[in-house]
């Protein structure tokens, strides 16, 4: 890929809408992610050259969007730094209801409860502190495997992993309240 | 991880007994694959006996599902006209680097043979 100019016009397309996504649920605002996505990509193809290993090219844009990210933040009022602790994530002493969602044959009903789940899941990603919601955008979102996560965020693959762990029992608590589809 | 007995006399409720919380603790390792087959088997064994962690496994498993299904209903921006000739620029000399470099990195022709 990295040696065909006719590669640029797929490159754009896939590329831009995965880093909007990141930027979007990163940065809060659509300006931003906007601005954050079309800066990234930029910068991708300005040193496209410089990608030395295209297997993992996936990983080398993801962290270049994070970077954009951080300086966006460092720029402007965010949700402030906290850690989340076992003991909080941990079921709470009312119950919670079963967490279980169908995907054969979909009815509209079922269809529109599904909008309703992913809407409620965006907004569980975006209320995480972002130590954790950089975890599960990247392992779970996008997929990445745990040591490109690791690469990307500048921190070792066991931290990866306790983040990750504690962002998704807090998405689990925050749609088990929430969500019961059967 | 440490071993247990299985037991069906230890208090599941709200997944804080000592056991369930060290296995608690753990799940996303064990849905991952990334568990040491004796850990995982601690897991299996803790599970095969304790509903409420069962449950609570499945939970996790349908979020993390949802997560990997993910797509944010909002749609960026067509790239402009403008934007577009500057990324097309900057690609077109990221690849025109690369060739030189590649050509740089060539085995020269060699000494002349002796005529």
């Amino acid at each position: 890929m990295a040696g065909d100019a006719s590669a640029f016009t797929p490159f754009v397309e896939s590329f831009q809408a995965k880093i909007f996504q990141y930027t979007w649920l990163t940065c809060g605002q659509r300006e931003d992610a906007e601005e954050v996505a079309q800066e990234t990509l930029l910068k991708v193809f300005e040193n496209f050259d410089q990608l030395r290993e295209p297997e993992h090219v996936r990983a080398w844009v993801f962290r270049i969007a994070k970077n954009f990210c951080l300086m966006k933040r460092r720029r402007s009022v965010y949700a402030p730094e906290r850690e989340l602790s076992l003991d909080e994530l941990l079921p709470s002493a009312e119950g919670e209801r079963k967490l279980q969602i169908r995907d054969e044959g979909e009815a509209p009903e079922d269809a529109l409860l599904r909008g309703e789940l992913n809407s409620r899941l965006e907004s569980a990603i975006r209320d995480l502190p972002e130590i954790y919601r950089s975890a599960v955008l990247l392992r779970d979102v996008e997929e990445l495997s745990t040591s490109d996560a690791a690469a990307i965020l500048d921190v070792t693959e066991d931290v990866v992993k306790q983040r990750l762990h504690r962002g998704r029992l807090a998405l689990r608590k925050a749609l088990a309240s929430y969500v019961e589809v059967k | 991880m440490s071993g247990h007995p299985h037991s069906h006399d230890h208090d599941h409720e709200q997944g804080k007994d000592p056991l369930c919380l060290e296995i608690f603790a753990r799940l996303s390792e064990y849905l991952d694959g990334e568990l040491a087959a004796e850990d995982c088997a601690a897991v299996e064994e803790h599970i095969a006996d304790c509903p409420p962690c069962v449950e609570f496994l499945q939970g996790l498993r349908t979020s993390i599902e949802a997560s990997k299904g993910f797509k944010t209903p909002v749609a960026p921006d067509p790239v402009d006209e403008a934007m577009r000739e500057r990324l097309q620029y900057a690609w077109s000399e990221a690849l025109a680097r690369r060739g030189r470099e590649a050509q740089k990195a060539r085995p020269g022709p060699g000494p002349a043979p002796a005529s």
